[in-house]
């Protein structure tokens, strides 16, 4: 019992993740009807933000010290943090501590921007054009994305840790009844999997509650008939963009201290986070989150040993055979409207 | 250094078609004219540097390439010879190589066996390469052996830690320094028996893949012969990211050690993650639960941050090491790129000295006169003490560091402490060994 | 001739030159010189063109075609290249025995996954294709090792049995693939001049196949099949409304590219035995996506310059290195050169992912027909002095 309440927990982590990544393709499918590859790039991308904050909090000044020396046998040069140097070094040792958390604020706007400039440059010569060049050209600006990042960072992992408060774990299973020490599931997990289901209700509720998101709500459903309604459809797309990069990004931030950011981590993403939106059903965002969940949980599952010894592999394909069962049941996944991306 | 200049191809036609303005056709095969593979003539040979430059192991790639620039400028006697000058044996002169010039041409393995694959052919086919050496894993280092072997040149293996690379996928042409999966076991069973007794409990989780396989059957066998009882042996795929769901059963599993056979990215996360779960500040049995890493990459690990302090593991070679060969290659490293070498840096430079030395001492490049050159070959002054390049099996037998993350780094480079340095016979095996079975050398092809 | 129009025929003409004088045509600069390195002539990169350009060709008939975007096809592809193993490990290095085996397992391998997956259109199609291309390639890597031999990819040994040829030569060694005796792997090279060429036998067989499957594809594009599918792609429910049911028609199509992709498969095993698991990721079924759109999908010859342009940078840019930059430039000033190096830096050796990048960008953004309509835009500059109708038609049939 206690096994399968501690992956039910890893499913909902994981299922956050697809479910945030597969919510901003849905909303750019939806809206701008734009196939778009880079969208783990984005991810990436907002996760580098953190160890980008994290390394300017690390700006640091070299003093020599004389009694020590380096690897070479040079006296070695000690490096102190301005941050440290300015606020004293508790508390500039705080402020680093909490680079991620930081990050979060320093990110949104940056996606944003990021966004607009992709949408307003790139993307929006695209609308007209068929499906196969929006993937050619949005891949494409992935690859690029990925190699400048390769480029500043290296290709190895950044270590991106959470504040220490966050470190450790939380005793659940205390909470259900259990001994102490059966369910413990990591704090900075918790927040994660919290985070996302604000951002993701945040989302729903923008969209629902605001006349923005009405109209934006409606053309998802019929953009022909908003646009000849006369409304400016068009600084919507851009704004939505910059939304979903803005939801990639602060998604990939959050996750950086999870897993240690690389410059690839985006195109992991990438192939499972559209299965994750074709099996929610094109442009459905509760199919999205749906199915994001879903598949986390089954990948959870199928990734338990004794479902390993009776099926061996099937942690390898679980998501790939869910995709085709749902798929060849559900012709348009769990939640899609009839005629979205079907020629 | 230019590597296109005066290629072996180059020197031949200009000799053969000197004064003729457009000369007939002059037909010939490939085989009639050498007696092996593109046999250098042009006073400069060829080696190709076929190392991961895209994909998750470019880092390790980019020191590799690092490390094969730095051997090529000491053997053409530039710089200051770095480890030439403390290797016992003292062929080279720092002349090139039998007085040819050496050049390079590099590749990307993308570590990919196909991609290896294809960037070795064109070295070979385009670029007249006699040499091929590299790579970041396993499977790639046995698929360009596997093509060396059938075109005749020899293969000086790079970072590959499996026991198939000389042990069932073995082949007359490859050679291999690095340490194997098998030794990383036997380097650690004592000092895991000294540091956290014989009754132990572990739980293994292993990369589902060839190496990770190899891993966990050397490291299992050897635990098991200390006594440790192996609860479990679970196997991952190699796509996965995030570790949590194999991580949580291992919790309530009764275990009190948890062995990773992962490497790269695999060992980055499944490491973070185990911390995360709180893994090290458990109490299983009365005892401390232990992580182990068989397999350790100091460029990965600092990946991992703070996660890596106490965790043992074993690794090839390691900077702070304070023999003369070591000092001397760090030296030389540091001083040209700012930063002390990694494993894989240091064991594709001894690759490259090796490889040149055993040309100077055959008196030829033919890829059998290089063989017989290093089978059987006794050295020291690599950084590894005293070495054997055994005729059997093309293995290098020599001393394994047993490491630890350290808990007070005073670098970014300071990341492992060595804990021990377990000696060349205790890690040493038969060459009929089971684990090593299924294979053969074939014989040596000169190619031609 | 031959049952082809006067315009398909000549272009079936240019293409058999094309690929007879590759040799030539790939190697144009001097061995020795600083440009040496963007000669392409050499017998592996040239095999690796045509088999590709076989691949896409396959590729487009079911994309061009029909419109549906398999992102799967890389597993037809892996299964040739383990069928064509296979058979040289168990009967022998005759590469008809493995090229035969490979066609019909992928065939009969597309056949499931494509009845399978037409049952949808659309992206729900493309995701069908792509998780069973996964699958096979996840299981390849891991649980199905004892037939794919894993990571390290399915290899000839000395053990093997062949039960028709021999299991090791006189000499100890593997044996080659061969054609009837004729080595795979022999290579004439010609000198002329300063100039090197590389005539492989391996390299003709596959140019012999890729004319051929040129052909085919010419003969499906214009045959009442091919109008067909093109009918599927314009207006699948129209065609439903006339009594027609269009799925057979799918289906075939996605059977012949699969069994393209096999014959592709199978040739890479022929002219190099190793079959690898990473034939089969996404990546690689993308890459074909990538080729057939880039060099223009629905075109008979775009596909295969789309393959012939990856796999160009592929294989020659990521060989160029920094030492190799410094060697070109340095007539000039010290100053001046170490700038250009460090400008061309990023964009060279392991930037060669950058530079492919910004190409597909480039390609798609200022070119929507791809290749070919980059090829067709120099051409009308050539032609313009002709009549205006005259020129349009020259340009549009022969992308069709």
């Amino acid at each position: 019992m206690d096994a399968i309440i501690l992956q039910i927990l890893n499913g909902l982590d994981k299922g956050s993740a697809y479910a945030l990544i597969a919510l901003g393709l849905t909303l750019i499918f939806g809206t701008l009807g734009v196939v778009n590859f880079a969208h783990g790039a984005l991810f990436m991308i907002g996760a580098f933000c953190a160890v980008t904050l994290s390394r300017i909090l690390n700006f640091s000044f070299e003093t020599i010290d004389p009694t020590k020396t380096d690897f070479l046998g040079n006296p070695a040069k000690i490096k102190t943090t301005y941050v440290e140097h300015w606020f004293g070094a508790d508390f500039g040792a705080t402020i680093i501590d909490w680079a991620v958390p930081l990050a979060i604020l320093f990110s949104i706007p940056i996606m944003i921007l990021f966004g607009f400039i992709v949408e307003r440059g790139l993307i929006k010569h695209f609308y007209k054009r068929p499906h196969a060049d929006q993937i050619l050209v949005t891949y494409g600006l992935a690859i690029v994305l990925q190699e400048i990042i390769k480029a500043f960072y290296g290709a190895n992992p950044i270590p991106t840790p959470a504040p220490d408060v966050f470190k450790g774990s939380f005793d659940f299973g205390t909470l259900l009844g259990f001994e102490p020490n059966a369910i413990i599931y990591p704090y900075w997990r918790l927040v994660y999997f919290a985070f996302s289901a604000l951002i993701i209700s945040g989302v729903f509720a923008f969209l629902r509650f605001t006349t923005f998101g009405m109209v934006v709500r409606a053309g998802m459903a019929d953009r022909e008939t908003v646009g000849l309604l006369g409304l400016n459809i068009d600084k919507r797309f851009t704004f939505m963009f910059g939304l979903a990069a803005a939801v990639a990004g602060v998604a990939g931030v959050m996750y950086a201290p999870i897993n240690s950011p690389n410059y690839h981590m985006g195109m992991d993403f990438l192939v499972l986070s559209f299965v994750v939106v074709v099996v929610g059903g094109m442009g459905s965002l509760p199919g999205a989150v749906l199915a994001g969940f879903l598949l986390g949980i089954l990948e959870s599952f199928a990734s338990m040993n004794e479902v390993k010894s009776l099926i061996p592999g099937i942690d390898q394909i679980i998501i790939y055979v869910v995709a085709i069962i749902i798929l060849l049941t559900r012709p348009r996944g769990l939640m899609g409207r009839k005629g979205v991306m079907e020629d | 250094m230019s590597n296109s200049n005066f290629t072996r191809r180059g020197v031949i036609k200009s000799g053969a078609i000197a004064g003729a303005g457009v000369a007939l056709p002059t037909i010939f095969t490939a085989s009639s004219a050498a007696a092996y593979t593109n046999e250098p003539t042009g006073g400069s040979v060829t080696f190709g540097f076929n190392v991961p430059q895209t994909g998750p192991y470019a880092d390790e790639g980019a020191d590799e390439l690092r490390a094969y620039e730095l051997a090529v400028e000491h053997l053409n006697g530039n710089g200051d010879g770095g480890m030439m000058n403390t290797f016992s044996s003292k062929s080279l002169k720092g002349n090139g190589i039998l007085g040819n010039k050496v050049e390079f041409v590099t590749g990307d393995t993308q570590t990919k066996s196909d991609a290896a694959r294809a960037s070795a052919k064109s070295m070979i086919e385009k670029d007249g390469a006699i040499m091929i050496t590299g790579g970041s894993s396993s499977g790639v280092a046995v698929a360009v052996q596997g093509l060396c072997q059938e075109a005749g040149v020899i293969f000086m293996a790079g970072l590959t830690h499996s026991n198939d690379t000389t042990g069932k996928d073995k082949k007359a042409n490859g050679f291999r320094h690095f340490f194997n999966a098998y030794m990383s076991a036997a380097a650690l069973a004592p000092v895991l028996s000294k540091l956290y007794g014989n009754d132990r409990k572990a739980y293994h989780l292993t990369a589902d893949y060839t190496w990770g396989w190899t891993q966990e059957e050397s490291i299992k066998a050897a635990s098991e012969a200390l006594g440790w009882e192996t609860i479990n042996a679970v196997k991952t795929p190699l796509a996965q990211t995030d570790f949590s769901s194999y991580i949580a059963p291992v919790l309530n599993s009764g275990a009190d050690v948890l062995v990773l056979n992962h490497y790269g990215g695999n060992m980055v996360n499944s490491l973070t993650n185990a911390v995360q779960f709180g893994l090290r500040e458990k109490v299983v049995n009365g005892k401390n639960f232990e992580i182990v890493v068989p397999l350790f990459s100091r460029l990965m690990a600092r990946g991992a941050g703070e996660n890596i302090k106490g965790i043992l593991g074993s690794t090839n070679w390691h900077w702070s090491l304070q023999d003369e060969g070591s000092k001397a290659f760090v030296k030389s490293f540091g001083t040209k790129y700012g930063f002390p070498p990694s494993q894989a840096a240091h064991t594709v430079y001894c690759q490259t000295l090796l490889y040149a030395d055993a040309a100077e001492r055959a008196g030829t490049f033919n890829p059998c006169g290089i063989g017989e050159a290093l089978e059987g070959f006794e050295f020291d002054g690599l950084g590894n003490g005293k070495t054997l390049y055994r005729a059997d099996d093309h293995q290098c037998f020599k001393d394994v560091l047993v490491v630890r993350g350290k808990e007070n780094p005073t670098s970014e480079f300071d990341i492992l402490e060595v804990v021990e340095v377990t000696p060349a016979e205790q890690v040493t095996y038969a060459p009929d060994h089971p684990m090593f079975a299924g294979g053969a050398l074939g014989n040596c092809n000169p190619g031609a | 001739m031959l049952g082809l129009n006067k315009k398909d025929f000549s272009l079936l003409l240019v293409v058999a030159a094309l690929t007879l004088f590759a040799p030539f045509i790939l190697n144009p600069f001097p061995e020795g010189s600083g440009m040496a390195q963007f000669n392409a002539g050499y017998p592996d990169l040239m095999q690796r063109f045509v088999i590709f350009g076989i691949f896409a060709i396959g590729f487009n008939i079911l994309l061009g075609l029909t419109g549906y975007l398999s992102f799967g096809h890389a597993a037809f592809l892996g299964v040739g290249s383990y069928s064509a193993v296979w058979m040289f490990k168990l009967l022998s290095m005759n590469v008809i025995p493995a090229i035969l085996l490979a066609v019909v397992v992928s065939g009969l391998f597309a056949l499931v996954i494509g009845f399978i997956s037409l049952r949808r259109s659309g992206i729900y199609f493309s995701i069908l294709t792509l998780a069973f291309a996964q699958m096979s390639f996840n299981l390849a890597y891991s649980v199905l090792t004892p037939i794919t031999n894993g990571e390290t990819g399915l290899q000839l040994t000395l053990n093997d049995p062949r039960v028709l040829g021999q299991s090791a030569t006189a000499d100890g060694s593997i044996p080659v693939t061969s054609l009837f005796g004729l080595e795979m792997r022999s290579t004439f090279e010609m000198t002329l001049g300063p100039w090197l060429f590389q005539f492989n036998a391996g390299y003709y067989l596959c140019a012999l196949i890729l004319l051929l499957s040129f052909y085919l594809s010419i003969r499906i594009f214009r045959s009442p099949f091919g109008l067909m599918l093109r009918a599927i792609k314009s207006n699948q429910t129209r065609l439903n409304y006339t009594g027609l049911n269009a799925r057979p028609y799918t289906l075939a199509a996605f059977v012949i590219s699969g069994m393209y992709a096999g014959l592709a498969g199978a040739l890479m095993a022929s002219m190099d035995p190793l079959a690898g698991a990473e034939r089969m990721q996404w990546t690689a079924s993308g890459e074909v996506v990538l080729m057939t759109i880039l060099g223009g999908a629905g075109t008979l010859i775009g596909p295969v310059l789309g393959a012939g342009f990856i796999k160009y940078f592929e294989n020659i840019f990521s060989k160029i290195n920094d030492t190799v930059l410094h060697g070109w430039f340095e007539f000039m000033p010290d100053g001046l050169e170490n700038l250009i190096v460090g400008i061309l830096h990023p964009f060279i050796g392991k930037g060669w992912h950058l530079t492919l990048g910004l190409l597909f960008m480039l390609v798609v953004i200022f070119l929507p027909g791809g290749l070919v309509e980059g090829g067709q835009r120099i051409a009308k500059l050539f032609r313009r002095k002709k009549p205006d109708d005259a020129g349009d038609n020259a340009q549009s049939t022969p992308a069709e």
